[in-house]
């Protein structure tokens, strides 16, 4: 399975390949902003991305919208500090498989990530 | 900006320090900043805009940061690249959190991280709260000022 991780803080992707580092996942690339993003998913298609919101050049709702255009079984998870209701349930709306608030712990983005790969098949 | 607002800051610093390192931070007594400084090594800082206007920052020391890093991260990378993201992500995720609290019309910019010791221009019709704590030993501030 093809990873995609966006993130502006380069803290956050290396927290993110740590604690999913076991699932033997093929992380196809790292971006920092929604722009970078179109562009690695279009050169790697991958098949899960986790995405931030709060993001230069364009934020991860914005990107969302354009993951989905370029590929609408595109499953994101979004992982921001915008943790509150509504922001959470825009991102679902919008085509999110899941999301998932800052700061997060290893068995927290786990769960998350495994509730977006069970519901696959679904 | 009322003390309510304020507590939001002492309640998502400290839940945001426990989650990630399990260490709860001791936060001082809140004060509203005169002309003293309270800005240290590295800062982090968030605009905000939206139904409330004015400025979140986290300021704290490298080692500090380089202690974060080593928790978040599990590196022993202390470039000044890492302790400068770590800063920025700290004040990001923080004044996020806030969001639960003033709604979503409460918008945060993107990080902007500030190395040394400079003046940062804060609101000045409106008192700005400096929020004290210490984690590990370390000392750092919250500072708050929003309409």
């Amino acid at each position: 399975m093809k990873l995609l991780i966006v993130d502006d803080s380069s803290i956050i992707r290396k927290a993110i390949t740590r604690y999913l580092n076991e699932y033997g996942l093929e992380i196809v690339g790292e971006a920092g902003d929604g722009v970078q993003a179109l562009e690695l998913m279009r050169a790697h298609q991958p098949d899960v991305v986790t995405l931030d919101i709060t993001m230069p050049e364009m934020d991860g709702l914005t990107c969302l919208d354009e993951m989905l255009k370029i590929d609408p079984k595109i499953r994101v998870i979004i992982i921001s500090a915008l943790s509150d209701q509504a922001t959470a349930l825009k991102a679902l709306k919008a085509g999110a498989k899941g999301f998932l608030g800052k700061p997060f712990t290893e068995d927290k983005i786990k769960e998350a990530f495994d509730r977006v790969v069970k519901n696959e098949g679904a | 900006m009322q003390e309510r607002d304020v507590q939001v800051f002492v309640e998502g610093t400290r839940s945001y320090f426990k989650e990630i390192t399990g260490v709860a931070p001791d936060i001082g007594l809140p004060y509203i900043k005169g002309n003293e400084e309270a800005i240290l090594d590295y800062t982090g800082a968030i605009g905000i805009s939206g139904e409330r206007k004015g400025c979140v920052y986290f300021s704290t020391n490298r080692a500090m940061l380089a202690e974060m890093v080593k928790i978040v991260a599990g590196t022993d990378d202390d470039s000044e690249e890492s302790l400068r993201d770590m800063a920025g992500e700290i004040a990001n995720t923080i004044s996020g959190n806030a969001r639960r609290s003033f709604g979503s019309n409460f918008m945060i910019s993107v990080p902007i991280v500030i190395v040394g010791s400079p003046t940062i221009d804060l609101p000045t019709r409106i008192p700005t709260y400096v929020i004290p704590l210490t984690w590990q030993g370390q000392k750092s501030y919250i500072v708050v000022g929003i309409e």
